[in-house]
């Protein structure tokens, strides 16, 4: 019988190296990015039972969500952070594992620099001991986080031990309206099925609004897949994917890139593919979003209110309503543009690339910050985006309006480094969680796009990018 | 890795949906090279009144009294019952470690993020699902009786109440043979070591460019 597959399930299937009877499958991985935080205990433990690392090129490292954002000459200044740190850099110098080490100008955050290297591929399975590896799904290769001992059983036998997902389909439609982002169209698909929708699920973004996005745009999408409980988001390859990876330091180059477009191109589910679940949104109806609570899943429009938990007739979501509210800080039934904001940030592997610094800056050039706002700032993705936006000057209207200008990481979207967020201070971010302290102890964070960040810190609160000037 | 048969303990409520992993261990301990020694941090923000920090010492920071493990009553608790989307977000199998590090077995909860899953299992510790139903049942016997115990079976797949209920889970049969035997699956799968290298070959002759000696 002829069967109709979807793109997951090709990815899937050509990785399998060997299945067990219940579904239990050993699935080969192509390749595997190493950063500073999730990797230790696996070196260690690798150590322990004597074990090598099975395919060293296999590997990609980097330092990224540790390392200090300001001047980095004089090294770490926090004991406990240059720890972690060197020791990615002992453990990969003592396996031969390739490191972009912290003054690298390639260094970056490692869902930034996979694609950008070209060491993120079409049709590969890509791992790394982190939630946001799903934003590798945007080039059409099966892209998920994994933790630690996960990462000990990759660096010891190129392979993972698995479980087949469902396939869903998010279908999106019709044109982005002005001034709404992918960044919307995600915090809007992640409104409507919940933090948990996707639990189980490997989604698969498509649709005429996916295919007319950049593949910056796309990995922005596919970034906040594991915001919606999924595991993997994907997209199929098109010419769009291939036109990005064309030249890219470790992309295939002569005979052998012809060769892999012509597989490339067939990474797309076929007509009528059947999925366990389809989303559809109709993108002309988004609006740009902004979170009001402690979860992604607690998001409205911009020119909605903060909602009223008495409305809520599930006990339980309405004693988790009230909670939220009352940890932000904020009154029921409060238009979301009332609310100011304390610090501004404008990175993270969701929105850090040159692409979503052009957008922010467009709301920002010939302009001051507000006076409420006690700091602004952009963290380029990598060392390549950082140099890029210098050349386009984009880093002198940043810092003419006020923001500070740093060095690439990730920086306040998880505050392990200095920059973090005061307790009770609020944010309007462009990073992808707003858990309860995960900016900083006792932090409020309100999750926007590039283009709604940028504005608020002009306004000194949330204001509606399609119509403010 | 610890072996899991049947476990008794005292059971732990936490009443609340979406408990992240950022919560379970907050981000400053991280910086940690080891896997253990997250115990006395797990949940660090809910649990003490002041902010913790890696080389903080912990006895003698105040304590936040409503908070769940600080009740007398749930002292010394190896089950932890919760709602829906327990461990969601980051990857940090830190999560899994400090809640084993604090003395808990097992949790269970009608549904978890995905990658807390299966981290959990990797460290001997159990993740059960069960209905809302079930565990509305669970949260109201563990409210009305103090000391209030569950027996988790997991050879016969049964968590055993002591009204004499037995509410049965599933679970993949490899990870159950993994958690019953203790064993380390990076062994097991060295088993396939021929297999893994005859895919690699074939893989490597049909997608040359995923070998390359590229950039560097
Ligand atoms: S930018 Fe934030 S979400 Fe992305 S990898 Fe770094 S800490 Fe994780």
């Amino acid at each position: 019988m002829l069967m109709q597959t979807t793109l997951y399930d090709k990815l899937w299937d050509s990785h399998a190296v060997h299945s067990e009877e219940d579904g239990t499958t050993l699935l080969y991985i192509d390749r595997h990015l190493v950063h500073e935080v999730t990797s230790p205990q696996a070196f260690d433990g690798l150590k322990l039972a004597g074990r090598k690392v099975w395919r060293i090129n296999a590997n990609l490292a980097v330092a990224d969500h540790n390392v200090p954002t300001t001047d980095r000459s004089q090294g770490i200044e926090d004991p406990v952070s240059r720890l972690q740190v060197d020791t990615l850099d002992k453990n990969c110098a003592e396996h031969g594992i390739n490191e972009f080490k912290m003054n690298d100008p390639r260094q970056g955050i490692v869902h930034v620099i996979g694609p950008e290297q070209g060491a993120t591929l079409p049709g590969m399975t890509l791992v790394c001991g982190d939630s946001h590896t799903s934003t590798h799904g945007a080039l059409a290769c099966l892209a998920f986080g994994i933790g630690t001992s996960e990462v000990e059983h990759v660096l010891a036998t190129q392979t993972l031990i698995a479980r087949k997902a469902r396939n869903m389909l998010v279908n999106i439609e019709g044109p982005l309206p002005r001034g709404v982002s992918s960044k919307d169209l995600s915090l809007a698909f992640i409104g409507q099925i919940g933090t948990a929708g996707g639990t189980g699920y490997a989604i698969e973004y498509a649709g005429s609004t996916v295919r007319a996005l950049s593949m910056e745009a796309r990995m922005t999408l596919c970034n906040m897949s594991i915001e919606a409980g999924a595991r993997a988001g994907m997209i199929a390859a098109d010419d769009t994917t291939i036109n990005y990876v064309r030249g890219r330091p470790f992309a295939p180059q002569g005979p052998m890139w012809d060769h892999a477009v012509n597989y490339w191109r067939t990474l797309k589910s076929d007509p009528g593919s059947k999925f366990d679940r389809v989303v559809e949104i109709d993108a002309r109806t988004v609006k740009p979003q902004v979170t009001w609570g402690t979860s992604p899943e607690m998001v409205v429009a911009v020119d909605g209110r903060v909602p009223d938990p008495e409305k809520e007739k599930d006990a339980s979501r309405r004693e988790g309503m009230e909670r939220a509210l009352k940890y932000m800080g904020l009154e029921p039934n409060a238009p979301i543009q009332n609310i100011r904001v304390d610090k501004v940030f404008i990175g993270s592997c969701t929105n850090s690339r040159i692409e979503d610094l052009r957008a922010a800056a467009a709301y920002v050039q010939g302009k001051r910050i507000a006076s409420n706002i006690r700091l602004a700032l952009v963290v380029p993705g990598s060392g390549l985006v950082k140099r890029e936006a210098e050349r386009e000057g984009l880093d002198r209207i940043f810092r003419d309006a006020g923001f500070e200008w740093r060095e690439p990481g990730c920086s306040m979207c998880l505050g392990m480094n200095d920059d973090k967020l005061a307790a009770g201070e609020r944010s309007a971010s462009t990073s992808n969680r707003n858990f309860e302290g995960r900016q900083g102890a006792g932090s409020r964070t309100h999750l926007v796009s590039p283009a709604m960040a940028a504005a608020a810190a002009i306004a000194g609160h949330f204001v509606d990018v399609r119509t403010w000037r | 890795m610890e072996k899991f048969t049947v476990h008794t303990g005292v059971v732990c409520p936490m009443d609340r949906a979406n408990v992240d992993t950022d919560a379970i261990i907050p981000k400053q301990f991280l910086k940690s090279i080891k896997r253990t020694g997250f115990g006395p941090n797990l949940f660090d923000a809910w649990r003490y009144l002041d902010v913790g920090e890696p080389d903080k010492e912990n006895a003698g920071r105040p304590l936040n009294r409503d908070f769940v493990l600080n009740q007398p009553r749930y002292k010394g608790a190896s089950i932890l019952i919760a709602r829906k989307n327990f461990g969601c977000g980051s990857s940090r199998e830190h999560a899994p470690w400090a809640l084993a590090d604090y003395g808990f077995r097992a949790v269970i909860a009608p549904s978890f993020g995905d990658i807390f899953f299966t981290n959990s299992f990797k460290t001997g510790f159990l993740p059960i699902v069960l209905s809302d139903l079930q565990l509305d049942h669970i949260f109201h016997a563990c409210a009305a009786f103090p000391g209030y115990r569950l027996t988790i079976d997991l050879p016969q797949q049964t968590v055993n109440l002591p009204d004499g209920k037995a509410f049965n889970f599933e679970i993949d049969p490899f990870r159950k043979y993994c958690m019953v035997n203790g064993l380390d699956d990076i062994g097991l799968t060295l088993r396939h070591a021929e297999k893994i290298t005859a895919f690699e070959i074939k893989r490597k002759l049909e997608q040359p460019w995923l070998f390359g000696n590229h950039a560097s």
